[in-house]
């Protein structure tokens, strides 16, 4: 035996106290519930794709069968056509945002930051349907375009509208953290503007960029609502699934174009971790913030430029809302609000809704506490390194895998005869489960930066006091990271809200949500009336985020008097 | 016994030894600081002492008691980090309290202790603020006041005084000393800082690379480094570079000087010869007085209270040292640069070590 080997054999071990006893079960407990709520998922879509319509092994026979059928390696490639068309085109028009929001002085900055975050509380089959209106069979500007709208053009003009906010979010954040100092020394030494651009605003952005072109264009992959809605006969891979298994009952098919659509979306994924790990130390703490300063001939360009971004955003919201309060487009062009009288299209009527507002409630609910006890335990265990990577690889695979191939890995996991969660099957408590599985990785990463942005000494300060931890996490940590948990409570409740792809197999008719109730009246050829359960799904989550606004303001204005000095 | 006693601790990380095999002593009411550069392995032994990053190997024992492989909760001791890592929204009174409250006291008893408390370290009316109301000196008190809450046994501080300025570093020196003083507490000080540990502490121990150079009391510390390293670190030395010509003399290019006793080492030995600069003589020196040489002023640097003068060796150019002189000893002798001297150093104030 090696020295080193027996002195680690020696190594201290310290006894465990009660409470790290209790902490360590609860990092346990978190990667078992991840494990049935991703993991096993995962492996049974994995799996269902080795195996024949009759459940027997054939190997890659259905690997085989996918890529000799032209029909659906063809819309492969028509995904990846259109996800890189909408990346070239959104991510300039969200830097310039973004550049505008951050580097020029305009009137009205927050109008246009407020106004460009519309689509996120919209369910992606909103602009799909807006652009039915004006360029459709019956549209406005029918022929405009040289040819139908339905179909790459259409889906194109959509996504793009889904795509922006989430361009401009991270580019706006990668824009806000410049350091002056830099700016000023480029002047100092006579630098052009072009140069400085060049050599100071771009390589800071970079790592913005490369982020906001991954997320971009998973998004469009993996979407399902615009393809469904405004793609005609252009086939893409969130269609094919859906195809494959509601209409073929093909779930082995279904699940190997599931597989296809979780490639390139983990491979963005891991790309993206490894950028963001280079991103480091980009703004020490004695960078002095950049703050722009009036500038006639700049100012003017790009508040023109964040009006004409602003005006298309509303016009296709405003299309979508004008549409669902029109009697009979085109030709009676009266006002009314039949249309939200959801009992005429759809059985369940306004009950897909009360549904929605249950599920989204729940999710922010359970998955709010789950995600940050979750947090807490994976961040503040000491040691029990194994297990934590475990939770946290878990925990980061849901932003790997698109909603779609999540729900379909729902269907064989939970559905299976054997299976003892089976119960849970066609239930609201699964509808639940799969919003919060689906969203995990955001809410995981948002409470663990706040964390970690509390002094870690607080628990060495607690035991040596003698307090157990749960009364530190109680009276210290929660309250100090409220607005964190806010925010995720906030951010599960609006994709809850809008998701389309991670609930479209797992719904019974009596849990029906909104998002699925439209597509449904959409496909029955209803339009308006999608129309305007896509406003109220608009309506539902803006206003509840802008009561979060409020009551980040007032409310913890008043229950956090310590953070003012 | 002592109250606390530290056996060969080590602590690796991977490949690298954070601590190499560690003892120390701490008697009961001392106030001890380890003292050393950074990443010399003093927090180290502090959050092993602490139970927060446990040791490799080795016992460490409190009172007799064996605590090696007990956890930070079921150790008795009291903790102030550089952060102060005060609980921000719990008002200064629930910070104090914070230990105290789930130790299920009486409220009436909590108050007073409380009280006590922030009277002791000089914040009674500070109570019901919140940490971010406060200064930094004020809230490094905070921080202390709460460690000393449930009267630990051993109270353990972590660089309390770095993130301080200058002026509220020096009175708080003078504060937590007397408060120790007063409390009797074990006190265990991590600091960087020489004249921190010199001004607060009964004994010092200097680290570097995970080792112990040496224990002393500041005088020892500074008087009879241990080591060439301790030589170095704390305090201004002269290193001149020679070879042990006798057990008593070193020899350094051609000039002799007497020393202490080297029992340690053979004559023939490479030894850097050292002295302070406050130690160099100038004044009064006798005609045959020990250790005499002339030497040139080669730069006078203004440092305020004194001056400190660069000295080249007659007949040995790269010889040089430097002597502090006072302003009365530069005004009655008029030494500036250029002008020829001659000094002493005084064998007892000479140290010599292998090199």
């Amino acid at each position: 035996m090696s020295l080193a080997a027996a002195v680690r054999l020696r190594a201290t071990r310290l006894s465990l106290s009660g409470d790290e006893l209790a902490m360590r079960a609860g990092v346990v407990v978190l990667a078992l519930v991840l494990l049935v709520i991703v993991g096993l998922p995962l492996w049974s879509l994995l799996a269902k794709g080795f195996e024949d319509r009759d459940g027997k092994f054939v190997g890659l026979a259905n690997y085989l069968a996918y890529f000799s059928t032209p029909a659906l390696f063809d819309s492969a490639l028509n995904s990846f056509h259109v996800a890189a068309a909408t990346t070239v085109i959104v991510v300039p028009l969200a830097f310039f945002f973004a550049y505008a929001l951050t580097r020029a002085v305009l009137p009205a900055r927050w109008l246009f930051q407020g106004i460009s975050l519309i689509p996120i509380f919209a369910p992606s089959l909103l602009p799909g349907l807006a652009l039915v209106y004006l360029f459709g069979n019956q549209g406005f500007f029918k022929g405009l375009l040289g040819g139908p709208i339905y179909g790459f053009d259409g889906i194109l003009i959509a996504q793009v509208f889904y795509c922006f906010p989430h361009a401009a979010l991270i580019l706006t954040t990668a824009l806000a953290t410049a350091d002056a100092r830099l700016y000023e020394a480029a002047d100092a030494l006579g630098a052009s503007k072009l140069r400085v651009f060049s050599t100071v605003t771009l390589p800071g952005a970079r790592y913005g960029l490369i982020s906001a072109a991954l997320v971009v264009f998973t998004l469009v992959i993996t979407d399902f609502g615009i393809a469904k809605v405004i793609g005609g006969n252009f086939n893409v891979l969130a269609t094919d699934v859906y195809k494959q298994v509601i209409g073929q009952q093909n779930f082995s098919m279904g699940a190997v174009v599931g597989m296809v659509l979780l490639a390139p979306a983990a491979l963005a994924f891991v790309v993206d971790r490894l950028v963001q790990r280079k991103q480091v130390a980009l703004l020490t703490a004695r960078a002095v913030p950049l703050i722009a300063r009036p500038k006639l001939g700049r100012d003017t360009f790009f508040t023109a430029f964040c009006t004409l971004i602003s005006v298309g955003i509303l016009a296709i919201l405003g299309m979508a809302v004008w549409g669902s309060l029109i009697k009979y487009w085109p030709y009676n062009l009266s006002l009314t609000l039949d249309n939200y009288d959801f009992a005429k299209v759809d059985a369940n009527g306004w009950d897909s809704y009360v549904n929605s507002l249950e599920m989204a409630a729940g999710a922010a609910l359970f998955g709010t506490a789950l995600m940050f006890v979750g947090a807490w335990l994976n961040e503040k265990t000491r040691d029990f390194f194994l297990m934590r990577g475990i939770v946290q690889l878990l925990a980061f695979l849901p932003m790997a895998v698109p909603g779609l191939v999540l729900g379909l890995g729902y269907i064989f996991f939970f559905n299976a005869p054997g299976n003892p969660l089976n119960f849970l099957y066609a239930t609201m408590a699964i509808l639940v489960i799969n919003a919060v599985a689906h969203f995990y990785t955001v809410g995981h990463l948002t409470a663990t930066t706040a964390l970690k942005q509390i002094d870690p000494e607080f628990e060495s300060v607690s035991a040596s006091l003698k307090v157990p931890v749960w009364r530190t996490f109680v009276r210290v940590t929660a309250p100090i990271c409220l607005p964190a948990i806010l925010d995720i409570a906030i951010y599960l409740f609006v994709n809850a809200m809008t998701t389309v792809s991670s609930v479209i197999f797992l719904y019974a008719p009596d849990t029906k949500l909104a998002s699925v109730a439209a597509l449904n009246i959409e496909e029955a050829g209803q339009t308006a009336a999608a129309a305007a359960l896509c406003v109220v799904i608009v309506i539902t989550s803006a206003a509840v985020k802008a009561l979060h606004i409020l009551a980040d303001r007032f409310l913890l204005g008043h229950l956090q008097v310590w953070r003012r000095r | 016994m002592s109250y606390l006693e530290v056996r060969n601790l080590t602590k690796r990380y991977g490949d690298f030894t954070a601590l190499g095999d560690v003892s120390l002593d701490v008697g009961e009411g001392e106030f001890v600081c380890f003292l050393g550069p950074s990443g010399c392995g003093k927090t180290t032994l502090l959050r092993a002492i602490a139970g927060l990053d446990p040791q490799s190997s080795g016992t460490i024992r409190q009172k007799g008691r064996d605590m090696s492989a007990l956890p930070p909760a079921k150790r008795d001791f009291g903790i102030v980090f550089q952060s102060y890592a005060l609980f921000p929204n719990l008002t200064v009174t629930d910070n104090v309290g914070y230990g105290l409250v789930s130790r299920r006291r009486q409220r009436a008893e909590i108050v007073r202790r409380v009280d006590e408390l922030l009277a002791l370290v000089g914040l009674t009316d500070s109570g019901p603020k919140y940490p971010a109301q406060l200064s930094g000196g004020q809230q490094q008190r905070v921080a202390l006041a709460r460690a000393l809450a449930t009267s630990p046994g051993l109270l353990l501080l972590d660089e309390p005084l770095s993130a301080l300025d200058a002026r509220v570093r020096l009175r708080l020196r003078h504060e937590i000393k007397a408060l120790q003083r007063k409390l009797g507490v074990t006190t265990i000080m991590v600091t960087h800082d020489q004249e921190e540990a010199l001004t607060m502490a009964d004994r010092i121990v200097v680290m570097n690379l995970g080792a112990i150079e040496q224990v002393g009391t500041p005088q020892e510390i500074y008087r009879r480094p241990a080591t060439a390293f301790v030589a170095d670190f704390v305090g201004s030395m002269n290193f001149l570079s020679g070879t042990l010509a006798a057990a008593d003399r070193v020899r350094v290019n051609g000039h002799d000087f007497a020393c202490p006793l080297q029992d340690g080492l053979a004559p023939g030995t490479a030894v850097r010869l050292c002295i302070r600069p406050e130690d160099v003589r100038v004044r009064d020196l006798p005609a045959d007085a020990v250790n005499r040489v002339a030497v040139d002023v080669a730069e006078l640097d203004f440092v305020g209270a004194f001056c400190r003068a660069t000295l080249r060796i007659r007949n040995a150019a790269d010889m040089v040292m430097t002597a502090d002189f006072s302003s009365n000893l530069i005004r009655d002798l008029g030494v500036e640069p250029g002008r020829q001297l001659d000094v002493a150093l005084p064998p007892d104030r000479l140290r010599v070590f292998a090199a």
